[in-house]
């Protein structure tokens, strides 16, 4: 009776002293130690599992953080050398290692406020048409593909069509303005970049319209108001900071394009003295001479660059999203 | 009926036709550049077309075989890098939505979202390409990053919106933790998760700008991923801006096979969601 | 589960044809052989050169022909001169090919001491747009310039009347392409108008990125020449090959002996029919010869004399000079098809001097 046994074994699985002699329960006492064993598995499985999910979640922050110190490591160079005055200088000389981002930040502002304003009818519209006039039904479906379509396009054949059909309708609209008929510029990527947003503003706004609570529209409705009024006095104030998130998202969108504009903006580091002159954008400037940026200060010149676009993009897109998680949580 | 109902009702009517008008008038676009491409495109496809590579510059019978294969070897290795990663880190906050590591994990797969994909080619440049040289494996890491945040969103909205009654149901039987999510949440949540994974496929079919200073570009036929490759957008950026005739027709060939491919991804994912959520 | 298994046989299916695609694709297509030897090996069998596009044409004849020989792969790449030359400072490529010689500041950034090779010759002419005109249009030193500047506004204009008489000009706005990226080829064009303009001496300058006054940026050669082929009234530098292999039309400069010669093989070899320094570097703008082409240039293969770094094997660096070597010898003989001047025999021998201080480890590679 005074055989050593192991402790651990007769407490977790319940079998006393004797049940563990007697032959019938050595069965069970088998099965107890595979079942022991089994969890001891199981909790060691879970807890690298569980530890798995913490490092993926954290190799997130690491990443970004990553991204983000890279970037202004690289731009310590440019930013000791030239200073503050970097953003605001109008010259882009390599040669003479005078670098200014003014005219990149005014074709990239240019470009992408251009774009917003001539597809934010366009969105309204169809987030309008979809969340209001016809939420349901094969044509709203219809119209909701083809929309999130419009965004499954990629850049560089959006970039190639523009040089092929909008360069030349452009040249010959600027032909009957008077004004220097060159086709490529600021006008012209604008056109593109402001089909390519259009999905952006739609479905954000789409879904905002559609959450607008009915008693309201219908209160608006028994008051004896019209579709249109009800839009104008309900749904538009209801949603104002919706829709605004939305054209916040498009604007970011906008920012950071790069391949599409590249091919049709004309590439010229000066400042843009209209909307039909060629310009260029940061993404565009960094896609065209990150590869042959010899000296340090011009590298990193560049590299500061692609740092001031991170920082406004991602600020955007924070505010955008901010603004909706207000929105849906009220 | 007074005139100022009159003018209010028709104000409306008017403007419900402005808007169905501006509403449709989004798809000229969409409709104009795929007809386009489709007929400057398609007559360029043919045999040679697909199984050939660049031919010296000018002269004439090239093909696309090599950004082809680039392409897909690119996209497969950036996906099998980031569906584990992505899926995982999407579970993770979605079992987490209290935690301060997810607060700020969630905010960084915010903030990744946002990132213009130059901005990201740049970094992996500066990661990879600087101490590693060229190489087709360092464009998957650039489009493993872009893909991350789509898979992790949509794995994580998915994953939340599952009942609590389902875990609590595993947890009660004794299921371990692990086994609770990869056995009962995930199956449940396939099709959202899927449907990311989808999206993201599509998002970096279609990417140049982080590959242009990653994968560089190569003439020949290869799968070396250690090594410089070409791809398939990149291939249209190099051909698009040339005036080589011959170049330009296999550009437009290479968009339509790229167009192609990828509508036909967006459509299958539309299909396949619908499909399963009905299932669900 | 069943989910799970249909995933999983799916993703399977996708892993099966995607390996079927590569295995059939690596037994399909040209050079089969030297593929799968080729991944044997490993990187041995592949070199990697970058830059200048005014070159491309003529580089990708040669490797071609090269492979086809040899067997060895050359991934060059058209980055514009400048790419090169920053490849080659980062060490992320074999060679570097540019149209400008490295300047001191770009020696510094190098880690060790780099060897020009010449190893051809070309023309960077004016291509223009004009499809209604039948002449070949005749340009002056001081009329490009002007142009180029943007003090020149219109096709018609006077000066450029004067020198082309007889010819009707457009009256459409004159649109200049420009290089958007660092290129030889600027460098050449700019070099050339420093020594004939005052103007643009003090308000540009040369170099291979200048800040150019007016007009539009391309990307590489190629990019200029399309933007030129696709607008109408454009004018713009190109490397001749491009010109002629897409049927534009270009310009007769006036040269320093007053003659309007058209670019050509024969006037570019004229041009080039200078003293070599020895290491190579020498510019063939604004010739002294009467039949020579003033804006002519010469474009080098950079390297590193000393060859090991970055556990590079003596084997490849052994095939890389031994290509070098081919390129100013036999790969000669495809110039003339593509309008590039044969490398002089003064070139030929200053080349072949520096390929002969290229070592590895210290001991030179050609024997």
């Amino acid at each position: 009776m005074d055989t050593p046994v192991n402790n651990d074994l007769i407490t977790r699985s319940g079998i006393t002293l004797e049940r563990v002699i007697s032959s019938e329960k050595i069965r069970d006492a088998v099965k107890g130690i595979k079942r022991i064993k089994r969890s001891h598995r199981q909790i060691k499985a879970e807890s690298i599992f569980r530890r798995t999910l913490t490092i993926v979640g954290l190799s997130m922050v690491v990443l970004v953080f990553g991204i983000m110190l890279t970037l202004i490591v690289q731009s310590f160079p440019s930013l000791k050398a030239l200073g503050v005055g970097y953003l605001w200088g109008q010259t882009w000389d390599p040669v003479r290692d005078i670098y200014g981002a003014l005219p990149f930040l005014m074709g990239t502002l240019l470009t992408s406020f251009t774009a917003l304003i001539i597809s934010i009818p366009f969105s309204f519209a169809v987030a309008i048409f979809l969340g209001e006039y016809y939420p349901k039904g094969w044509l709203a479906n219809f119209l909701k593909n083809t929309v999130e379509l419009i965004a499954a396009v990629p850049s560089v054949i959006y970039g190639f069509w523009g040089l092929a059909v909008l360069v030349p309708i452009v040249r010959s609209l600027e032909v009957s303005i008077g004004v220097p008929s060159i086709g490529y510029g600021i006008f012209t990527s604008s056109l593109i970049l402001a089909v390519m947003v259009i999905p952006y503003a739609a479905s954000l706004g789409r879904s905002m319209i559609q959450m607008v609570p009915s008693n309201l529209k219908e209160a608006a409705y028994s008051l004896g108001a019209t579709r249109w009024e009800v839009i104008r006095s309900v749904i538009l104030p209801y949603t104002r900071s919706g829709l605004f998130a939305g054209i916040l998202l498009s604007l970011g969108r906008a920012l950071g394009e790069t391949m599409a504009v590249t091919m049709v903006i004309g590439n010229t580091p000066l400042m843009p003295k209209n909307l039909f002159s060629t310009g260029n954008t940061m993404a565009s400037v960094i896609a065209n001479e990150l590869g042959e940026a010899d000296k340090a200060v011009y590298n990193s010149a560049l590299i500061e660059l692609g740092l001031v676009l991170f920082l406004v993009t991602v600020v955007i897109n924070m505010i955008g999203k901010k603004v909706i998680g207000r929105f849906t949580n009220e | 009926m007074g005139n100022k109902v009159k003018y209010r009702i028709g104000k409306s009517a008017g403007f419900q036709v402005l808007t169905v008008v501006l509403a449709f008038a989004c798809v000229i676009p969409l409709i104009a550049i795929l007809i386009y491409i489709i007929r400057a495109g398609i007559t360029k496809i043919n045999w040679n077309f697909i199984t050939n590579v660049e031919k010296p510059v000018g002269e004439i019978g090239g093909g696309i075989a090599h950004a082809l294969l680039g392409s897909v070897l690119v996209i497969f290795f950036a996906s099998v890098m980031a569906i584990p990663v992505g899926i995982l880190c999407g579970i993770f906050l979605s079992e987490n939505k209290k935690s301060r590591l997810a607060y700020w994990s969630r905010l960084s797969v915010d903030i990744l979202q946002g990132v213009p994909s130059i901005v990201i080619g740049i970094v992996a440049y500066i990661w990879l390409v600087k101490p590693f040289g060229y190489s087709a494996i360092s464009g998957s890491i650039a489009l493993a990053i872009m893909m991350l945040p789509i898979i992790i969103r949509s794995t994580e909205e998915t994953l939340k919106m599952l009942p609590d009654t389902l875990r609590e149901a595993g947890f009660a039987l004794g299921m371990p933790f692990h086994r609770v999510v990869l056995k009962i949440i995930v199956p449940c949540g396939i099709s959202g998760i899927l449907s990311g994974v989808m999206l993201s496929v599509a998002r970096i079919a279609g990417e140049t700008a982080p590959l242009l200073f990653t994968a560089f570009g190569y003439q020949f036929l290869s799968a070396n991923m250690a090594k410089p490759m070409e791809t398939l957008p990149h291939l249209i950026f190099k051909y698009a801006i040339t005036p080589y005739k011959d170049w330009q027709d296999l550009a437009w060939g290479a968009s339509c096979v790229l167009l192609v491919w990828v509508l036909l991804l967006n459509i299958l994912t539309k299909l396949i969601t619908r499909k399963w959520k009905v299932q669900l | 589960m069943k989910i799970l298994k249909k995933v999983a046989l799916a993703g399977l299916a996708l892993a099966i044809s995607g390996g079927t695609m590569l295995t059939s694709c690596n037994g399909s297509g040209s050079g089969s052989k030297a593929d799968s030897s080729a991944s044997a090996s490993g990187e041995d069998n592949t070199i990697m050169g970058a830059g200048s596009s005014f070159d491309n044409p003529l580089f990708s004849k040669m490797f071609s022909e090269y492979n086809k020989a040899n067997g060895l792969k050359v991934n060059y790449q058209s980055i514009g001169s400048g790419g090169g030359i920053k490849g080659l400072t980062d060490k992320t490529v074999d060679f570097g090919a540019s149209d400008a010689p490295l300047s001191d500041d770009q020696a510094k950034a190098m880690t060790g001491p780099a060897v020009h090779i010449p190893v051809t010759a070309g023309a960077v002419v004016l291509s223009y747009n004009l499809p209604d005109m039948k002449d070949t249009l005749k340009l002056s030193p001081d009329v490009l310039a002007g142009m180029f500047l943007g003090d020149i506004k219109k096709w018609n204009d006077p000066k450029i009347q004067a020198i082309n008489k007889g010819v009707k000009l457009p009256s459409t706005d004159i649109v200049i392409a420009h290089r958007a990226d660092a290129s030889g080829t600027s460098n050449i064009f700019t070099t050339y108008l420093t020594k004939i303009n005052k103007d643009w001496e003090t308000k540009v300058g040369k170099g291979s990125s200048v800040n150019w006054p007016v007009g539009l940026g391309g990307k590489g050669n190629e990019g200029v020449a399309g933007t030129i082929k696709q607008t109408p009234g454009a004018i713009g530098y190109i490397e001749l090959a491009y010109a002629i292999q897409n049927s534009m039309a270009y310009a007769k400069m006036q040269n320093k002996a007053g003659i309007f010669i058209a670019p050509s093989i024969g006037s570019v070899t004229a041009a080039a029919n200078i003293d070599i320094p020895a290491d190579g570097k020498v510019s063939l703008t604004n010739t002294e010869a009467a039949d020579g082409y003033p804006i002519s240039g010469l474009s080098w293969v950079i390297l590193y004399q000393e060859q090991k770094y970055n556990n590079r094997s003596a084997d490849k660096v052994s095939k890389m000079v031994k290509l070098l070597q081919w390129m100013i010898h036999d790969g000669q003989q495809y110039s003339g098809a593509l309008n590039y001047a044969p490398l002089s025999a003064k070139a030929v021998a200053v080349g072949d001097a520096l390929l002969k201080t290229v070592t590895y480890d210290g001991k030179p590679v050609l024997q």
